[in-house]
């Protein structure tokens, strides 16, 4: 069993105190910062990975894990506390998860969002695990060619995965990927720098993301009037009953696969994988006149399910070097921050590392619920503070963080500077999480056609030419074409405004 | 022609506006051929491709299926308090250290909420500088000015 002797390695890699120890604090510090409404994941990563700077590689991956998984647990526990998703991901958790809450069921529906998320966990990453091998030896045999056009694949995916307007996401995928270009370009000649010194090393994407989905959020979330439900709900008992496990096991289940299928898919994985399980849950159910009035069922599906996600989208990133969602991106900035560049060399320059990740993931996933299951008291008190106290604090860590990343008061300007054009983003209801990925892709994206072209002495009809190109250009012109029917269209903006 | 969607209108405008001036800038660098692409090569083309998206966006927003849109209200008072905050956070930062620069950060943006009252904005910085004392410099080693150099 070749996958049981690479598990092994992981292993051995992950399992030392002290790298038990940074999935530990990564994960606490994910649910900290994760738990704070209005700061989804992306902006978490940002803020915490000063945190990780100073340890070595293996440790600081393993630490970004569990910051990872704490920031997806934490978007739930707010949603069912407080009725305020943290990320889209988990809008679906909070319809029926904060009935439970109301109907004095919250610790349940914790319990069944930490237990679901824990049993998808451990599924997904042993679909990761042996997803990698095969994936990794297709992703050998890729040239610039083909990863330029996995890239189109990627983006284009994004787009017309997410909600909103198609049109309008593409927009910003391009906005995103020429914010990347800013800097030196290969030859050292200088690009959209306006002569500033800061700005020809190019702009960092903790400044990005930090501004985009942390100071704009905060901007727009002072508008609001109430951000808090007025109601936060008392978590008494975690446990559920007899009946609630027996309706809950094959939800989880369900919304596993539901979500390992999506999860590989470029674009918003996660928060497709959640609303798709929500229906599926609501339309094979017996109880489907619960739906919407606190049902275990709906809890349990779309938590599995945005689980699962979150840990297959893991796939694309480590194979091929290539992200499939914003969060995603983050993780491979983060990861460039400590030279790691991700994709199939990895796995063999290194394996000690790679599968001392995966191996990590499945830590973190774990510890996330031995976390929670007597931390809830912590967390529920953090959702009493009051958002006039909150709010600054958020900008204090954002700013320092920012400037620690390359000891520059420059980043600090960025972030307002990104800050206000995301608050005009939301204005325009233009989304940024396509803009963060085109940002991060920018620069590659623009590498590996410049080899491609190099190579095939400027004819374009190479992207064609090569069968492996040609499959991923035909699957991004089906996904673009489907998004022409009507039935798909229906679908689409069904399952975003519906539920 | 009556313009039916106001937010899409203005998102097209933006992105034919961005783009052109991109590809515009685009142009004045090195363009090079598809064999052998220069510095302005693969930008002037996004800028193009751009600017083509926020053409076909303002179409649509006029079209009579086009749900009908008003511009959304901007809340200047939050954003002016919050930019303001963050940049004299950036402009004190480096030779004022961190503590003096929280409190105007914290201080300043704590305008922005409804709920503003002196005491507790007061309370919440001295609060987060322990804090970022014990995280940054204590904890991370992070190297950081903490007071400004004529003091200490």
């Amino acid at each position: 069993m070749e996958l049981l002797q690479h598990l092994a390695t992981g292993l051995t890699a992950a399992l030392t105190l002290q790298n038990l120890v940074y999935c530990f604090i990564g994960a606490f510090l994910g649910t900290l910062i994760g738990v704070l409404p209005g700061l989804g994941p992306v902006a978490t990563i940002a803020m915490l990975l000063p945190a990780t700077y100073t340890l070595p590689p293996t440790a600081a991956l393993i630490m970004l894990a569990g910051i990872y998984y704490g920031a997806q647990y934490g978007g739930s526990t707010t949603a069912i506390l407080i009725n305020i998703p943290g990320e889209s991901s988990s809008v679906v958790t909070a319809i029926d998860g904060y009935q439970m809450a109301r109907q004095g069921r919250a610790g349940v529906a914790l319990f069944t969002a930490g237990m679901g998320s824990f049993i998808a966990g451990c599924i997904g990453v042993l679909i990761l695990a042996s997803f990698a091998v095969p994936l990794a030896e297709i992703a050998f045999e890729f040239g610039p060619t083909e990863y330029a056009s996995l890239m189109i694949l990627g983006l284009v995916g994004a787009t017309v995965l997410s909600s909103g307007s198609l049109l309008k996401a593409m927009g910003m995928v391009i906005i995103g990927l020429l914010l990347g270009l800013v800097g030196t370009d290969v030859n050292g000649a200088p690009r959209y720098s306006f002569g500033i010194q800061e700005l020809s090393d190019g702009i960092g994407f903790v400044a990005v993301a930090m501004g985009v989905f942390g100071v704009a959020e905060i901007i727009g979330n002072l508008e609001k009037d109430e951000l808090r439900g007025t109601f936060v709900a008392k978590v008494t008992n975690m446990w559920p009953t007899r009946e609630d496990t027996r309706r809950m096991i094959p939800a989880i289940l369900r919304g596993t696969a539901v979500g390992a299928f999506f999860g590989i898919l470029p674009g918003a994985g996660a928060a497709v994988a959640s609303f798709s399980s929500y229906a599926m849950e609501k339309k094979i159910s017996r109880h489907s006149e619960e739906f919407g009035h606190g049902a275990i069922e709906g809890v349990a599906g779309p938590e599995s399910a945005n689980n699962a996600a979150a840990q297959t989208a893991f796939i694309p990133l480590l194979t091929l070097g290539i992200p499939a969602s914003a969060t995603m991106a983050m993780m491979l900035g983060a990861m460039t921050i400590h030279d790691i560049q991700p994709g199939p060399q990895v796995m063999v320059s290194d394996p000690a590392l790679f599968w001392g990740l995966i191996v990590s993931m499945w830590f973190g996933n774990l510890i996330l619920i031995i976390l929670n299951l007597p931390l809830i008291g912590i967390w529920v008190k953090l959702l009493t503070v009051p958002y006039r106290v909150l709010y600054p604090a958020i900008l204090v860590f954002c700013s320092i963080g920012v400037y620690t990343v390359s000891n520059s008061a420059f980043d600090i300007y960025l972030v307002c500077l990104f800050g206000v054009v995301g608050y005009m983003f939301s204005k325009l209801k233009c989304e940024p999480a396509p803009l963060l990925l085109g940002f991060i892709l920018g620069p590659l994206m623009e590498e590996n056609f410049r080899r491609a072209l190099l190579l095939s002495d400027g004819n374009f009809s190479v992207f064609l030419t090569r069968p492996i190109s040609l499959v991923l250009l035909v699957i991004t012109g089906i996904l673009l074409l489907s998004i022409l029917l009507p039935a798909f269209r229906k679908t689409r903006e069904k399952a975003f405004v519906e539920v | 022609m009556k313009i039916r969607n106001l937010t899409d209108f203005a998102s097209g405008l933006l992105y034919v506006i961005v783009g052109v001036c991109a590809a515009y800038i685009a142009s004045g660098y090195t363009m090079g051929t598809a064999a052998n692409m220069g510095t302005g090569f693969f930008p002037f083309w996004l800028g193009v491709f751009l600017a083509a998206i926020g053409v076909a966006v303002c179409a649509s927003s006029v079209l009579s299926g086009a749900a009908r849109e008003k511009l959304a209200s901007w809340n200047w008072k939050s954003l002016l308090w919050v930019s303001v905050s963050i940049l004299v956070f950036a402009l004190l930062f480096e030779d004022a250290g961190m503590v003096l620069s929280i409190f105007a950060l914290v201080l300043v943006s704590s305008l922005a909420s409804r709920e503003f009252r002196w005491t507790g904005a007061i309370a919440n910085a001295c609060f987060l500088n322990v804090v970022c004392y014990s995280a940054f410099v204590w904890l991370l080693n992070i190297p950081l000015r903490v007071w400004p150099d004529l003091w200490f």
